[in-house]
């Protein structure tokens, strides 16, 4: 069952090789002078001030729950999806409460003010 | 001894921190103690037109505060001027604020003419208006594709600069200069425009309403510019005035100021045309303001043309204004003329004037002291870029990082007038 | 793939049983690997030239006839540049992004239907592939913006987990719809499909279409959504401290993932190869494939030249409050007709025509009503906007917060 998948290894290989060779070329072909200024970090030409590394802002974690909740639910409608055809209305109207519970979830999230960037 | 990466990277970050001490009392405390994040916008930054720099302390994408940093084009215009005689320095005003080269000339000249009494001809005055209503559509072209660019429409920039290169042949042929033209002279102009002139400005009259039209196609009812732009960079009245804006950012808070209209100047007086005002004070009424200026600069230009009628082009002053060529073969006093203007100059009656013009970008004046001799003794542009910037902070408060570009974009700032 | 190598064979005149079952999988990667890496090149410059036209510019064409060898001349000058490393940058994630990006972004050409019975891999969830591998990208945008130790590089890169993540949800329930329509996940099984019935799903589907169109686009992060490398606000955001090839890599991965969202879009809804005569000269279906892809990508191309950039926030919103709603009421309701009006026997184009009006009808019929309520929305939010500047009250800014204009 697993057959299908052979071209992928070998597509793997060629796109880690090709990504590879070319990156090694750039390395060998191009110069390599590096000194203070050069390698300084940009910021806009001025010394940084302040670590680069830092915490996430909280609106991106929060945009990453949304994503995994909904995530999670859209993988219980890939299969659904697919045998959709043999379960006919039934798989309708079972799904039908599934999408009713969501979209409960999607409303109170949406006025609860968790889709707005700004707090 | 050049640092290779090694001895670098061994080194410890702090070594190649900036200094956080200069910003003690003007970002917060959460920045000081590194809770929150200091960004150096600028100097070298795509979209911070030339160099200014804003320092910038975010939370997130939020700006909490923004400290505008000017300096970085400082060039020493002003005092250099005091080192050459009158006539000499009007090359110099081109190179303050070099998207309004006609203007500077303009207001440095008026000055002139103001401290030493100097009568400037009808025609002069007229083809003065012309092309500094020209340079004010040419401007405001300018910021208005750069203006797209900033907030990421990549095709304003290239409509806008061909219609620019049609102001600026024009200028090339009044002056031989595309933007450093340095055409106006105490008491007129450096010599009268060519038979050409009037039909290109024609030509300009002919074809700029629909591309005016078409620029606003692109953008006056585009949704995602509405959203970028309605709302961002609030400036009441009150705290307009207040900052001292000028030009189509102060009137696009409401307030009906212009120059033009209230101490008229080259005969502004004689030409029909409205000022328009906004009522938001946002971005996008500074953006639907300065399209509608451009009609009117139209407008005006077309009146002017209709008024332009043969004459001198310059004073006959002989004391102040060069003689005419064909005239240094004729009269020994002519040359004599000749002779001390272009040695040593004029000297103007001591004493010190302030002239206002209304620039593209706002209230543009000239302080001018004279003691008498014939190099200035101290010569100040009042630029708008400069005081524009120092609203800035106030502008962009509370603003996320992107409305930053829009907010700077829409005060319209030359970092060449405004560091001099 | 098999399909791919026996005509290769049958070309060259070697016999098939002579050469081992490894050797030919190679050489067909190997066509296949070298087609979809040139095509990018090619896209390169058909972007330049049309970006050029609607700038009212040239674009390039000195190197080579019509300026076709710039993009070879641009690689060829990014080898020979440094490569630059930042002095703090994090070195495993830094280097090694780049090559994610490039390896995730072919790997999905493996899932592409050339024409009848040429794939890479013909896999069952050929569609929930493209996009799984598709969305590694993030990741090494992600490695990129935290490797660099530079802020707009992290900021960067906290856009593009915020913005990639977030329309994926609008893009999977709207690639829901087709494999409903077809009963399965498989890039050839869906195309299939397309070509039995003789019509194409975007007539079933248009605004599950136009939904899954936007979601590709901020994807790929396109304007109006190229928000991870604003070049006005982050100057180049994750690629800030890229330089030569390693630079070069991010582009070419990006303009290869760009190229590749149209065959997805022409598989799912346009019918892949389908066309007149696509199903006896094969060759054919390549081209209308192309034609296609290049149609959906002159879209992108058109809206990248007209649109402004969206802002963060805005784009948020128009993923959380319209895509995501749309896609799902989308999903819904095609499910629903689907029962209500099984397929006629007869499966043609007249047969069906009383469903195109029902189907994509509703369907249109959702996304007005969605627009119309963000267009409300728009000009409520203008409003209030407006009146809080009438009364003075504007949040964003009050005289005494600077204490300056009070006084």
């Amino acid at each position: 069952m697993l057959d299908v998948y052979a071209p992928v290894a070998p597509l793997f290989i060629l796109a880690i090789l090709v990504g590879g060779i070319i990156l090694i070329l750039s390395r060998l072909m191009g110069p390599s002078k590096p000194h203070a200024r050069k390698v300084a970090t940009y910021e806009s030409g001025m010394r940084p001030i302040g670590p680069a590394v830092r915490r996430l802002p909280v609106q991106f974690h929060r945009v990453g729950m949304l994503f995994i909740l909904f995530d999670i639910e859209v993988i219980f409608f890939i299969p659904w999806a697919l045998v959709f055809r043999d379960l006919g209305f039934y798989g309708l109207a079972v799904m039908g409460v599934f999408f009713y519970v969501l979209l409960i979830g999607l409303a109170y999230e949406w006025f609860a003010g968790g889709l707005e960037w700004e707090q | 001894m050049v640092k290779t990466r090694e001895n670098i990277s061994t080194k410890p970050f702090s070594e190649w921190e900036g200094s956080i001490d200069e910003l003690k009392g003007l970002v917060s405390d959460k920045a000081m103690t590194g809770e929150s994040m200091l960004l150096n916008m600028g100097p070298q930054h795509p979209s911070t037109h030339g160099v200014l720099r804003v320092v910038l302390e975010l939370e997130g994408e939020e700006i909490v505060t923004a400290i505008p940093d000017v300096g970085y084009l400082h060039t020493g215009i002003e005092k250099n001027m005091e080192a050459k005689t009158y006539e000499k320095s009007i090359v110099m005003t081109d190179r303050t604020d070099y998207l309004n080269p006609m203007g500077n000339g303009l207001v440095y000249n008026l000055a002139i003419e103001k401290i030493i009494n100097l009568e400037v001809p009808e025609r002069a005055q007229i083809i003065r208006v012309i092309l500094t209503e020209l340079t004010r559509i040419n401007s405001h072209l300018v910021w208005l594709g750069i203006h797209g660019l900033d907030l990421g429409v990549t095709s304003t920039m290239t409509y806008c600069f061909r219609e620019r290169e049609i102001l600026l042949d024009l200028f090339e042929l009044v002056s031989g200069q595309r933007m450093m033209s340095t055409y106006f002279r105490p008491g007129g102009l450096w010599r009268d425009v060519p038979e050409e002139f009037e039909g290109a400005v024609q030509f300009i009259l002919n074809i700029f309403p629909q591309k005016i039209d078409d620029y606003e196609a692109l953008l006056t009812r585009n949704p995602v510019f509405i959203d970028r732009t309605q709302g961002i960079g609030f400036m009441s009245a009150e705290e307009a005035l207040a900052y001292g804006l000028s030009g189509p950012t102060l009137r696009a808070s409401g307030i009906n100021f212009d120059i033009r209209k209230v101490q008229p100047y080259s005969g502004y007086e004689n030409y029909d045309f409205d000022v328009p005002v906004g009522e938001h004070g946002d971005v996008y009424d500074r953006y639907l303001l300065r399209m509608e200026e451009m009609r009117q600069s139209l407008r005006i230009v077309e009146q002017g043309l209709k008024k332009l009628k043969p004459g001198p082009f310059r004073s006959d002053n002989r004391k102040y204004v060069p003689p005419p060529r064909a005239e240094l073969g004729r009269s020994m006093e002519a040359v004599i003329h000749h002779f001390k203007l272009w040695t040593e100059g004029f000297r103007p009656p001591v004493g010190e004037v302030y002239q206002v013009i209304e620039g593209p970008r706002g209230e543009l004046g000239c302080y001018l002291v004279s003691d008498g001799s014939p190099y200035p003794w101290r010569v100040h542009f009042r630029d708008p870029s400069f005081v524009h910037i120092g609203a800035l902070q106030h502008m962009a408060k509370n603003h996320f990082l992107a409305d930053l570009v829009a907010i700077i974009g829409s005060i319209d700032i030359v970092l060449g007038g405004c560091d001099r | 793939m098999e399909q791919l190598y026996i005509d290769l064979e049958n070309y060259l005149g070697i016999g098939t049983d002579s050469v081992p079952e490894v050797v030919r999988l190679a050489i067909a990667v190997l066509v296949l690997g070298t087609i979809f890496l040139l095509a990018p090149i090619l896209t390169i410059w058909v972007e330049r030239k049309v970006a050029a036209r609607f700038q009212n510019r040239i674009g390039p064409n000195r190197t080579g006839p019509y300026g076709l060898l710039q993009s070879f001349a641009d690689v060829l000058k990014l080898i020979g540049k440094e490569q630059i490393m930042p002095a703090h940058a994090d070195r495993i994630p830094f280097l090694f992004a780049p090559l994610l990006m490039v390896v995730s972004v072919i790997m999905i050409t493996a899932v592409i239907p050339l024409m009848p019975n040429y794939i890479g891999a013909d896999l069952s969830i050929g569609a929930l592939y493209f996009v799984a591998i598709g969305s590694l990208s993030t990741i090494a945008v992600v490695m990129a913006g935290w490797g660099s130790n530079n802020k707009y590089a992290l900021l960067g890169a906290f856009r593009t987990v915020a913005q990639l993540i977030s329309y994926e949800i609008p893009l999977v329930f709207s690639l829901l719809v087709p494999v409903l329509f077809a009963g399965t996940m498989s890039m050839v099984g869906i195309t299939q499909a397309q070509a039995d019935l003789d019509y194409w799903y975007i007539f079933l589907a248009p605004a599950s279409f136009l939904i899954f169109l936007f979601s590709n686009l901020a994807e790929i992060g396109r304007t109006p959504f190229d928000l991870l490398e604003a070049e006005s606000e982050l100057v180049a955001g994750y690629q800030i401290e890229y330089s030569a090839m390693p630079w070069g890599m991010f582009m070419l991965s990006e303009f290869l993932h760009a190229f590749l969202i149209g065959p997805l879009v022409a598989v799912l809804f346009l019918g892949g190869w389908d066309g007149p005569f696509a199903e006896d000269v094969p060759v054919l279906g390549v081209v209308y494939l192309v034609i296609k892809s290049m149609a959906v990508y002159f879209l992108g191309m058109w809206m990248r030249a007209t649109l402004p950039r969206f802002r963060i926030d805005q784009l948020m919103e128009f993923n959380w409050k319209f895509l995501v709603p749309l896609s799902i009421a989308n999903l819904l309701i095609a499910s629903f007709l689907w029962e209500l009006f099984p397929e006629p026997a007869g499966g043609g184009l007249v047969d069906n025509f009383p469903r195109f009006i029902v189907m994509g009808g509703s369907s249109l019929f959702t996304l007005m009503v969605g627009l119309e309520f963000l267009r409300r929305k728009s000009v409520e939010d203008r409003e209030r906007i407006a009146r809080l500047i009438d009364e003075k009250n504007y949040p964003l800014a009050t005289a005494d917060q600077t204490g300056v204009a009070g006084d």
